[in-house]
């Protein structure tokens, strides 16, 4: 159309080769190939068309390879998977065979058409649309350089459970700079609070703990606990991040973790203490658990009296006997006239106090003046609020730590490569409401059991129920509880028949009751963990294969007064059964973390259906992410054990080792230009760039893109008025190109 | 040697383009002693016949400007394709089917029935429709059939060269014909105008912000429109991004935005898919109803954006698979 | 020419699909993974992001054949460019309003939010796209051949894909 002829492309010198794939039977069953190769025969420039077993082998590249260096031809189509799987194979044949990797284009004749299409003959007909669209495009393919860009050597890792832990330490061992983000006040994560690890049965804090004092102590770990990522931008090797530490009321830099403050804290004593799953209580100040990391304190805003009240009430009683009564009456009356707002009779008073205790008091006291008589009131009564309400805490510290008017920090880091290891947190089990968890006291999560095996938890390991001292005779363990359930998560949490039978054994070592667990299936894929299954079954622990139905407190019989009623089917005597026992567990199973769909939008990755993060492919890249540079550590990616966590916390640092290591990242040229000839300068692109790619020319006054910034969206392309903008790798032209040949034929 | 032999020809236009010939001034003297004219029917006396029993390739040059919409039209387009070496398609009506192009927004049949019935000015209770063939006592009258849409030339005869524009500006005109008479003659189906968009040299394009972001479009009747600034820059929906230069601003300078008479660039195939897109890019919003309020601000996206090129775009013709709207 | 057969109940509708690589493309490779059958009537062009889509490849698409125009991107905020996809919003809002004009039901132009891992989602869309445009009936484009075409010219001229509203 119009003048259009006149720049149209010569057509001559492409020779076209199509490689259509069987791969085995996977699109040779559904696609007739013969069919596709006869009919891209006949397509335009076509020089040779052909079919292979398995394009992707070195066989099936050696046929490309040998087709461009006899000259047979110069462009090439492989019909075969995704791009996503092999386009990098394919393009490296080509270059192999000595042209330009990106005379290359592929039809995706499987993920797209044969695993998706019922009849052979629709998918014949697809295979063939799909063909011809990458035939008319790859005429239009240009010769093209690949980019590189530098890499910064640092890490960053989002989470300090044992994923974050491994991941970091191994970087680090390298030699590496890691940044260790962790949003509680201590690493460590789930595996900190158990006792036992399967199946193995050694100690959790044996193996853990050491791994978290070598993090708080490598050179090249920055460790940032009671902080979060909050904005991430930038792309592979380049990433610029954003940590902000929470206020935490505490110095974590001076803090020596000698809890003095714990001690001189008066604040309430009866807060559910979180490390212990609300199975005891802590003050306002608290050290999460004694082995934390770092092991600094925090002070908890939402109890403190700091923050709910203004101040510690005054306590002149006990713990200031140093103070004489009427010191104490002076100070009373001072404090008073203080929250009166009172200050000519505050400073009158203060003046009096000063008298008799003048040390450091006494430069804050003539600040506030200066400032009252200054008129500035709130700033005075903020410094009198110093001099009058001296925290116990603040006071008890003996390396001046706790800052009670701390305010949050951000951070600014720069990081070649991510590594997200955010973890898990178990099912609520309060959601499966027929097993009564919340209603009935004795029905206990596993993860509390877990705290009350723990020789370091609530009860220093004694197993016993909620009432603090009785020892259950007999105990029902429920597997499956928010797993393979289509009222909450249809998938298997993986790890729960395993610390099942490891908490069956546990309390049946420490309690010697009757132990039932009621299981679907008993899934025990992985090393020693059939053996461990088959040593429980000779340690007179009872399986009932048949998911519970019910936990009730009615009762049917004598046998049942006073306990706890699991019902289900057992499925191997095909019959109902109901076992009366002292306390329930349920093994709850593990779901995303709460927040997950907003860690994963700050980090741009996916989430799987259940909210799992989107590893890039299942088998292939299993921590790889959608996002160059950003990978996958642990259960953040879907249920793991601590074996698969550890391993895949290695294979994320050797991943992201790599990049950082070879120093440079190679980028798709699939950037935008602007040819300076064709654009008006109308600037209409300038504001779309989401990276401040587009500028204009101050001297020419046309917009010129920048490629180093530059991601290759090409949302100015579709923008530019005249077809000025461009994006390589995805032309106006060779999209037009696609478009006709997708529908040109069939 | 003999002077080339040029003419003019109109088929579905205003006459616009005829006026522009004439306001060549004085340079048409110049054009008319270095050509012999030949056929315009417009401004001299020639017949068809006179064309007919013309030698085929015997004018040098014809020009012909408005759309093709009836077989009369499209007679002569052939008739005189034969007996010309060059056709140029003139101004935007024969370029991209113009004005008249819109009438492809509806069926020929509504398009009658508006004209010679339902029309406020008409008056016609017989519903007497004009026929291609009416006995009368002295024999057989014949009239052209209207066709069901509007083409432009090069839809119905092979076109050598375009001069854009509603209506081609004088120096545009001027060019063409040196460049005729010089024989220097660009590639065949060449748009004789810059292919670079109006912008370009824009009389205001100093005064363009780095960004251009809106919440909405305004109609020029809106707002009081700033004689200096750049128009898109101020919420009018200005065209001049999308559209060939070589107008000379003649709008702009009118303080009134650019409405693409001179057509898209070499680059851009879909004139109206085009503009389309680079001004819903100057929206920026995200909310969907706050997006889908600002576009309704754009009362009529076809007559904005396809206001020359309905004819010749992609589609070149609603579509009225149900009868119609 | 495959979709010039004159009854409604033959007719195979024949979509393009424009689908960014970030997200539907890879919904879409996962539909393949999970061996989800549907409709084969999607023919799908990877971009990097749908703020790539030029509303004039919708138009091609329809010119060159295509019964109805489907359009993936990541859901609103999930953007691998930021806001690409909202820029894709900004433009088909406006192609809708002007395809309406032009006579173009609305169900032959389809914008989806479609994650990554929303493969079923791709499923549901390409089946149900299909039926829609089953319903409708093919798109009869009436387009002129380009240029000196020497049929009858009171009658339209067959394109090489499109059908003659006669």
């Amino acid at each position: 159309m119009k003048d259009q002829h006149v720049h149209h492309f010569e057509h001559t010198d492409v020779k076209v080769g199509v490689y259509v794939c069987h791969c085995g039977i996977n699109i040779a069953s559904k696609v007739n190939v013969h069919e596709v190769v006869e009919f891209a025969k006949n397509l335009p420039n076509v020089t040779v068309a052909t079919e292979y077993k398995f394009m992707c082998s070195d066989a099936g590249q050696d046929i490309i390879v040998q087709d461009i260096r006899s000259g047979k031809v110069n462009r090439v189509i492989v019909a075969s998977c995704s791009p996503l799987m092999h386009e990098i194979t394919f393009r490296n044949a080509t270059q192999h065979g000595g042209i330009n990797p990106y005379f290359f284009q592929m039809a995706n004749i499987r993920e797209h058409v044969s695993w998706v299409t019922a009849e052979k003959e629709d998918a014949t007909v697809k295979a063939k649309a799909l063909v011809a669209a990458a035939v008319h495009r790859v005429s239009k393919h240009t010769s093209l350089e690949k980019k590189y860009f530098p890499v910064n050597p640092n890490v960053l890792v989002v989470g300090g459970g044992i994923a974050g832990i491994q991941a970091a330490l191994t970087i680090a061992n390298a030699g590496k700079k890691v940044y260790l983000v962790e949003r509680e006040p201590t690493i460590g994560g789930h595996m900190a609070k158990f006792d036992k690890t399967f199946p193995t049965l050694d100690c959790a804090a044996c193996i853990l703990t050491p791994k978290m004092s070598q993090v708080r102590s490598h050179p090249n770990i920055t460790l940032w606990t009671y902080a979060e990522v909050e904005n991430v931008s930038g792309y592979v090797g380049n990433f610029t991040v954003q940590v902000k530490h929470k206020k935490r009321y505490i110095n974590a830099d001076t803090c020596i973790g000698c809890k003095a403050c714990v001690d001189a804290c008066i604040g309430p004593e009866n807060i559910p203490d979180e490390f212990n799953e609300g199975l005891s209580y802590r003050k306002p100040v608290y050290m999460p658990f004694p082995q934390a990391t770092p092991s600094v304190v925090i002070i908890d805003e939402n109890s403190c009296y700091h923050f709910t009240k203004g101040g510690c009430p005054p306590d002149f009683s006990s713990k200031n006997g140093h103070l004489s009564p009427q010191l104490q009456s002076l100070l009373r009356r001072a404090n008073e006239c203080f929250e009166l707002r009172d200050f000519q009779e505050t400073l009158k008073l203060t003046k009096e106090i000063l008298k008799s205790s003048p040390e450091h008091q006494e430069t804050l006291f003539l600040h506030a003046q200066t400032l009252y008589q200054l008129g500035m009131i709130n700033e005075a009564t903020e410094v009198m609020r110093n001099v009058m309400v001296k925290e116990r805490c603040v006071a008890a510290c003996p390396k001046g730590s706790v800052d009670l008017y701390q305010t949050e920090a951000i951070s600014e880091i720069q990081v070649g490569a991510i590594i997200i290891a955010t973890g898990f947190k178990t099912f609520q089990g309060e959601r499966t409401t027929q097993y009564g968890y919340k209603r009935y006291p004795n029905v206990f999560t596993s993860l509390e059991i877990e705290r009350l095996v723990n020789a370091s938890g609530p009860t220093g390991g004694e197993i016993v129920l909620r009432d603090g001292k009785t020892k259950p005779k007999s105990v029902a363990i429920l597997h499956c509880v928010g797993s393979r359930d289509l009222h909450s998560n249809r998938y298997c949490s993986r790890v729960c028949c395993m610390y099942s039978l490891k908490l069956a054994h546990l309390i049946k070592e420490r309690t010697g009751a009757e132990v039932y667990n009621f299981y679907i299936d008993m899934r025990t894929p992985g090393k020693g963990y059939e053996e461990f299954y088959e040593k429980l079954c000779h340690e007179n622990v009872h399986f009932i294969r048949g998911r519970a139905a019910e936990v009730t407190d009615w009762v049917l019989s004598k046998a049942e007064l006073g306990k706890l009623v699991v019902r289900a089917e057992d499925t191997l005597l095909g019959m109902v059964r109901r076992v009366p026992v002292d306390m329930v567990v349920l093994s709850v199973g593990l779901e995303p973390q709460t927040d997950a769909e907003e860690v994963r939008r700050k980090f741009n990755i996916s989430c799987s259906k259940e909210g799992w993060f989107l590893e890039r492919h299942p088998k292939l890249a299993p921590v790889n992410t959608f996002t160059d540079g950003i990978f996958l550590a642990g259960a953040c990616q879907g249920p793991k054990d601590i074996p698969d966590t550890v391993a895949q916390a290695g294979a994320a640092a050797a991943e992201a080792l790599a990049l950082i290591d070879i120093g440079y990242v190679e980028m798709e040229p699939n950037t935008a230009f602007i040819t300076e000839e064709n654009c008006s300068g109308c600037r209409i692109c300038v504001a779309l760039c989401p990276y401040t790619a587009i500028t204009t020319d101050p001297v020419k006054l046309i917009s010129v893109v920048n490629p180093a910034l530059c991601k290759g969206c090409g949302t100015c392309v579709a923008a530019c008025p005249s077809g000025a903008a461009q994006q390589n790798l995805f032309t106006d032209e060779q999209i037009f190109e696609e478009i006709e040949g997708v529908l040109e034929y069939v | 040697m003999s002077k080339p032999k040029i003419g003019f020809y109109w088929c579905a236009s205003c006459g616009g383009c005829e006026e522009a010939i004439v306001d060549l001034n004085e340079a048409v003297l110049d054009v008319v002693a270095a050509v012999d004219i030949v056929f315009w029917p417009c401004a001299m006396d020639f017949k068809k016949s006179d064309v007919e029993a013309m030698a085929d390739k015997e004018i040098t040059a014809i020009f012909i400007n408005g759309a093709i919409r009836s077989s009369e039209q499209f007679e002569m387009a052939e008739l005189l394709r034969k007996k010309s070496q060059f056709v140029i398609s003139f101004g935007s009506c024969s370029h991209e089917g113009g004005i008249p192009g819109l009438a492809n927004l509806y069926k020929k049949e509504d398009l009658l029935s508006t004209v010679y019935s339902t029309a406020f000015s008409t008056i016609n209770p017989n519903y007497t429709l004009p026929q291609t063939q009416t006995k009368v006592p002295e024999g057989i009258a014949t009239l052209p059939e209207l066709w069901e849409t509007v083409k432009s030339l090069d839809q119905v005869i092979d076109v050598d060269y375009f001069l854009p524009g509603c209506p081609p500006p004088v120096k545009l005109v001027v060019d063409a014909v040196t460049a005729l008479l010089s024989g220097n003659l660009p590639p065949k189906g060449a748009v004789l105008a810059p292919d670079k968009a109006l912008c370009d040299d824009c009389t205001r394009k100093a005064t363009k912000p780095e960004k251009l972001q809106h919440k909405r479009f305004y109609r020029p009747s809106e707002i009081l429109i700033d004689p200096e600034k750049c128009l898109l820059a101020q919420g009018l929906l200005c065209l001049g991004p999308v559209t060939r230069m070589g107008c000379d601003w003649a709008c702009i300078n009118g303080n009134m935005p650019c409405t693409g008479c001179m057509g898209p660039t070499s680059r851009v195939r879909d004139y109206g898919a085009k503009a389309l897109s680079a001004m819903a890019s100057v929206i920026d919003l995200n909310d969907e109803e706050e997006i889908q309020k600002s576009m309704d601000s754009i009362v009529d996206p076809v007559g904005t954006f396809y206001r020359y090129s309905l004819a010749t775009s992609q589609l070149h013709s609603a579509i009225h698979t149900n009868g119609g709207k | 020419m495959s979709n010039s057969q004159s009854k409604p109940s033959d007719f195979t509708p024949r979509i393009v699909a424009f689908f960014c690589n970030w997200c539907t493309y890879t919904a879409s490779d996962l539909a393949g993974t999970a061996r989800m059958t549907y409709a084969p009537n999607a023919r799908i062009i990877r971009v990097m992001c749908s703020g790539r889509i030029d509303p004039q490849f919708v138009m091609a698409a329809y010119r060159n054949g295509a019964d109805g125009v489907l359009i993936g991107g990541c859901h609103p905020g999930d953007c691998h460019y930021q806001e690409g996809n909202y820029k894709c919003l900004r433009r088909i809002t406006l192609l809708k309003r002007m395809l309406s004009q032009l006579g173009i039901e609305s169900e032959r132009l389809r914008l989806e939010w479609i994650s990554a891992s929303e493969g079923d989602r791709v499923q549901r869309v390409v089946n149900e796209m299909t039926m829609q445009i089953k319903a409708l009936g093919p798109l009869k484009l009436n387009i002129p051949q380009p240029e000196h075409s020497h049929a009858v010219p009171t009658q339209s001229h067959t394109p090489k894909s499109k059908e003659v509203v006669s």
